[in-house]
Parts: structure tokens; sequence; C-alpha cells
């Protein structure tokens, strides 16, 4: 037996990296701003889209939206109410979105052309784990949690949260019944991602979202 | 759970890559998983032999070697190693700090291959030596 070591050293994720390069340069050069936005199901990723996709839209802005979930294209369906274009992304059991499947589904989405719109939101499939892992691109990772949810939520995937550029608390009109420890979440983020714009937000009233529409504007100046 | 994800990457990559020493058997192949990763080793462990059954590499042994989070604090002007991913904090100081070092790797490190593979059997039966590669160090 003539045994050897080959050094390899090399991503195992190269592959998706790699593309998810080529995707943000490519979203860079047409003047998009790409968002990912990353949470639990049921955190209302979906709920704060829409109303995200309908306030741009009045202020004249052009957003779009790729939408993941295992099955169904009833978020797609919900968010197109908005007057967005929107397209779902079925991953069929995978638990994350990748850059090829992004990649994919921009390509012959009818009546979409990326440097017609100042924003592409990329709503992941709906869990904290798994799309930490996955560069598709963007140039903001957002990483959402909802009062209902437990304060130490960041705290119980770190992974997320310090890769995230802005973190945005939903459901704060029913903080109180849900006995939200507001300071308490604040100060867990900020320990895992010290500094990391937080957006307290309600997509039912529409708190916190003036804050993180502004948000939007100054990053895609950047 | 993407590990079989993972794991299905790592066989595609540890497949290609051997395939430049025909005849070679990969032995082992060794894993560098940071602990920011958010992969589970243990399910790793366990999509292995799944993912692995019926390629050129079935039977290969992975190993994988986590590496902790390194921080650089500024104010200390030094990198420290973080015990867990609870705060980030420099153990030095208490200053938070963003300036992860470490710990977000998922790479395939290096693999070992046997390269008389199938066809040395013979060879290594009529007492050839074994030459064991020298690990370079990181």
């Amino acid at each position: 037996m003539t045994t050897r070591i080959v050094e390899l050293r090399q991503g195992i994720l190269k592959k998706n990296d790699e593309l998810a390069r080529v995707l943000r340069q490519k979203f860079t050069s047409a003047g998009v701003l790409v968002l990912n936005l990353v949470s639990s199901p049921g955190t209302g990723k979906t709920a704060f889209l829409e109303r995200t996709l309908r306030e741009l839209l009045a202020h004249g802005g052009r957003p779009a939206a790729l939408v993941g979930d295992l099955e169904t294209d009833n978020d797609a369906r919900r968010l197109a109410a908005s007057g967005a274009p929107v397209r779902q992304i079925n991953t069929h059991g995978i638990c994350h979105l990748d850059a090829e499947m992004i990649e994919r589904h921009l390509t012959g989405w009818e009546g979409v052309e990326l440097g017609g719109l100042d924003y592409l939101f990329i709503e992941n499939v709906g869990n904290l784990v798994c799309p930490s892992s996955y560069d598709l691109g963007e140039k903001i990772r957002v990483a959402l949690l909802s009062v209902t949810e437990g304060e130490d939520k960041p705290l119980k995937y770190p992974t997320l949260f310090n890769s995230a550029d802005a973190a945005v608390i939903t459901k704060m009109d029913i903080a109180e019944p849900c006995g939200f420890d507001r300071e308490l979440a604040l100060r867990n983020i900020n320990e895992i991602r010290p500094g990391i714009r937080i957006f307290e937000t309600s997509s039912k009233t529409g708190a916190g979202m003036e804050e993180w529409l502004a948000y939007l504007q100054e990053m895609r100046k950047l | 759970m993407h590990e079989l994800s993972i794991v299905s990457s790592v066989v595609d990559s540890v497949t290609e890559s051997a395939a430049a020493y025909p005849g070679a058997r990969v032995l082992e192949v060794r894993l560098r998983v940071g602990a920011l990763a958010s992969v589970v080793v243990d399910s790793l462990e366990f999509c292995w032999g799944i993912a692995t059954e019926g390629t050129s590499i079935e039977g290969a042994k992975l190993v994988v070697k986590t590496v902790p989070v390194v921080v650089w604090c500024e104010p200390c002007g030094k990198a420290s190693e973080l015990e867990g991913v609870q705060s980030f904090r420099c153990p030095l100081c208490g200053e938070l700090t963003i300036d992860v070092r470490q710990g977000r790797e998922l790479e395939i490190e290096s693999i070992e291959i046997d390269e008389a593979g199938e066809a040395g059997k013979a060879g290594e039966a009529e007492g050839i030596g074994k030459t064991e590669g020298a690990e370079v160090p990181r």
C-alpha cells in the first residue's frame, strides 16, 4: 500500500460561492439592491415583504421578489397582489435556496429585466439554519424574528444572526400581550452581531416601515 | 438539515480530484468545519455512508476537524479564540467585536489515497513497504 495525502483546501460550497460572486457583480452593474430575507417559518416574512413592496411601489420604486418555499405558489400569488413582479421558487423538499436556483429563476422571468429594477427581494425558505451557508449574491442579508418567538432566538441561531447585515423584529403590535422583552431581544441580537441595524416593525400597523424604507434607499445609493 | 447536500458536494469534489490518480483508492477525506458553519458533524457522518455508496470513493473514512471561532479585537490588537458562539466579545477585554477571523470554514482540507489501490493489493501481499505521505502543516 502506497498512501499519500493530497492537499485540496477547497470550499465545499465552492460552486455556489463562485456563482454567487457572478450574480453579485451582475446585480451591482444593473444597479439593483438585492436582499435575502431569512427567518423561521411563521415569523411573518411574507406579510413584511408584502407591506414593503406596496410601500416601495407607492413611493415610485421598482421592486420585485423571488419567493422560496418547499411547495405551493401561495406566497407568490399573495405578494403579486401588491402589483410588483413576483416569481415563486419551489425547492421540493430542499431546506434552503442556493445561487443556482436564483440564477435559473432570473432567466426567462417575463417582463423583468434586472436593469429595470431598484430592489430585488429574495424570500428564503423558512429556516434559520441551512440558508446561512448559502450565498445568493445578495448585498444585504436580513434576519427576521417575531415577538412570539422568544428573545433568545439570536443566541440559539448565532450563525445566521452573525452573518446578517440587518435585523427586523416583526409583529411589534402584539409585543405587549406576548410579554416580549424588547431590551433583552435587542441585547441578544447585539451580542451576536454587534452594531447591526435593527428595525422594530409591524406589518399590520406599519410601525417601523418608514425607517426601513429609508434604510433601503440609503443602501441602494451605496 | 442540509448536511446531505453538503456531503454530496464533498463526494462530487473528491471524486473529481481523485480522478487525477487513476487506480488509486481514497482512504480518508478530511474536512474542516467552523463552529459558525451551521453544520452538525454527527449528521455529516451519518450521511457519509449513504452519499458515498456506489461511488468510486465508497468505503473512504470521513474525518471532521472542527475549527473554533477566532475574533480580532481592535482595542487589544489581538486575535483570540472564543469558547462558544453565544457572545462575540473579546475574551481579554470584554469588548464586542464583529471581526470574525476564523470559524466559518466549510472546506475539504485533504484526502488520503492509496496510490496502488485495488491493483496494488498483490504487491502489498508481497511485502512492499508502506510510504506515508507527510502532512503539510497549515
